[in-house]
């Protein structure tokens, strides 16, 4: 077998079930895998078990069954490996934008001298261009900015994995389309591994190398690794205009709105080792068929 | 507008003052004899009818009593003759001698059951049952073990001080938010440095209210010890004029422990502003 750099093997979680001696199975045969400096989206509908998949990649769960590998070793809790971005900011009230980073970055490199910290923590603050407001509180910043203040602080400890739970759900559409932005020059000068769980597909489209594709929980799988064949760098305002826009917007689409439920109902017959199928909706379907629902008018 | 509320405020605030202490000038006037020229028999001599003022003192008496003490504040003229500031010193010595104490123990143990599901349940029991005892209740058993009037004294503030700071402390530590403590964890905190770093700020505001309410109680029990254990303080105070009969120091006894209890009340407000964040 090949050595990936984040590999994740047959990983599984049960949960009991009140009221049944039969526990229910969230997620199970979960196989994939995830290179150095790859930037990979998850998608799928609530209840698949997305964000306990990246507990386990960040070691704050465990999986029932299965295991993860980074860079060669078993991810047993958490660690500085792993940077995790959280859906609500987890800023600490009392310390300020600047205080929040070098907290982290003390935490990552403990022998580093005062200044240093500092002149570390600036450069990535500056980088979500939050210079300006390094010393007001959380409570003084917008949601944005709060979150951008997230993204510095899990960027600046320069982590193996860094880890995303939906972190702009509870913003805005613009101001995430601004974050999202942020957070596509920031990648660009790190090329950090990122995994990252949205419910956006123009998100994922804009952002990721690779979109996974989970089907519906209970037994939930991941179904296919879409590749995202767009040249970088991109923008939001001309993403639309390549070529390749369509077929993999349509085809995420399709599998969330249809294949997803279908799938999932089919997967729970099978026993089969299950690996994701690998698909570029570019080359091999230029044009699928829109769902009818979008023909109507 | 602000200012026209502080002003309307502060006019209500004097009417009523001045209302307060005219119908009390009034009420303690000397009244006129009903009878006019008529003797008074032995029996009305002795129960003081026929005295030209009643027992309470008016306010003017109160007030003028207040500055020619408070004129010498510190003076002592033996054990029944000491200023008015130097019995609230004592007193204010023994509150903040058994707070400390309290502070002492009461802030690290109730990090340690409010880190610990298994110790809060295990605790909770005897909190509860001891949390409700009157402080006062344990002072025949003090007396006994420490054969020291002012250090049982100092002992009964300790023990009412100590329940609010180790539940408010336990309630704050136990509250911090999982996304806090997963970030601590995440950044492979020590448990040491996790609890100086991420638990103790976000439980600062929850843990000086809890200091807040100590202290308040302990000032309400420090003056109903000080009559029991006699000697000095502002309880002994008190009622040490009590037995005198003077009723003008009592009173104005009992406004200097309002005053006191609010600055010791202040001292604290002050501190939680340096510790409160906005969420």
């Amino acid at each position: 077998m090949t050595a990936h750099y984040l590999q994740i093997e047959d990983l599984a979680r049960t949960f009991p079930q009140p009221g049944s001696k039969i526990p229910t199975t969230v997620f199970e045969g979960v196989n994939f895998s995830i290179e150095k400096g790859e930037f990979v989206c998850i998608i799928g509908h609530s209840g698949c078990g997305k964000s306990t998949i990246l507990n386990v990649l960040a070691g704050l769960d465990h999986a029932s069954a299965g295991h993860v590998i980074m860079d060669g070793k078993v991810i047993e809790g958490p660690s500085l490996d792993q940077g995790v971005i959280f859906q609500n900011h987890s800023l600490l009230p009392w310390l300020s934008t600047l205080h929040n980073v070098t907290f982290a970055v003390r935490a990552r490199w403990p022998s580093w001298s005062r200044a240093q910290i500092r002149e570390h923590s600036v450069r990535y603050l500056e980088m979500v261009g939050l210079e300006s407001v390094l010393d007001r509180k959380p409570a003084q910043l917008s949601g944005g900015m709060r979150q951008r203040v997230g993204i510095a602080r899990a960027f600046a400890i320069e982590p193996k994995l860094l880890l995303m739970d939906e972190p702009f759900g509870a913003l805005d559409a613009l101001t995430r389309g601004v974050i999202q932005e942020e957070l596509l020059k920031i990648w660009a000068r790190t090329h950090q591994t990122v995994f990252m769980i949205t419910h956006d597909v123009d998100e994922a489209v804009l952002l990721a190398d690779r979109v996974l594709l989970m089907t519906n929980g209970p037994n939930a799988r991941v179904a296919e690794s879409v590749l995202i064949d767009i040249p970088r760098p991109r923008e939001r305002a001309t993403l639309h205009e390549q070529s390749a826009y369509y077929p993999i917007r349509n085809h995420l689409v399709e599998f969330l709105v249809r294949r997803a439920k279908t799938l999932s109902i089919a997967a729970r017959d099978t026993e089969i080792r299950h690996s994701p199928k690998i698909v570029n909706p570019v080359k091999t379907d230029p044009w699928p068929p829109r769902p009818a629902a979008l023909h109507a008018r | 507008m602000l200012s026209n509320l502080n002003l309307r405020a502060a006019i209500i605030s004097i009417s009523f003052l001045i209302v307060v202490l005219g119908l009390w000038q009034m009420a303690t006037a000397p009244q006129a004899l009903v009878g006019g020229t008529q003797e008074l028999t032995e029996y009305e001599l002795m129960m003081g009818i026929g005295a030209q003022t009643s027992g309470i003192p008016a306010p003017s008496q109160v007030i003028s009593h207040a500055i020619s003490e408070l004129s010498q504040p510190f003076y002592d003229a033996g054990p029944n003759d000491k200023g008015i500031g130097l019995q609230l010193l004592y007193s204010v010595g023994r509150v903040l001698a058994g707070f400390g104490l309290a502070v002492v123990i009461a802030i690290p143990l109730g990090f340690v059951i409010g880190m610990s599901p298994v110790l809060n349940k295990a605790f909770d029991p005897y909190i509860q049952v001891l949390k409700p005892i009157s402080p006062l209740a344990w002072m025949p058993l003090a007396l006994f073990i420490i054969k020291d009037s002012n250090t049982s004294a100092i002992f009964v503030i300790f023990i009412c001080s100590i329940w609010p700071m180790l539940i408010n402390t336990a309630f704050g530590v136990a509250a911090v938010r999982n996304d806090w403590l997963n970030v601590a964890r995440t950044l492979e905190l020590s448990k040491l440095r996790t609890a100086f770093t991420v638990i103790l700020p976000a439980a600062a505001p929850t843990i000086l209210t809890g200091m807040r309410i100590s202290v308040g109680i302990a000032w309400l029990v420090i003056v109903a010890a000080e009559m029991l254990v006699g000697g000095t303080g502002i309880g002994y105070y008190v009622w040490n004029e009590w037995n005198n009969l003077d009723l003008a120091s009592v009173i104005f006894a009992i406004l200097m422990i309002g005053i006191v209890g609010m600055l010791l009340d202040g001292v604290l407000v002050q501190a939680s502003r340096f510790v409160r964040y906005q969420d």
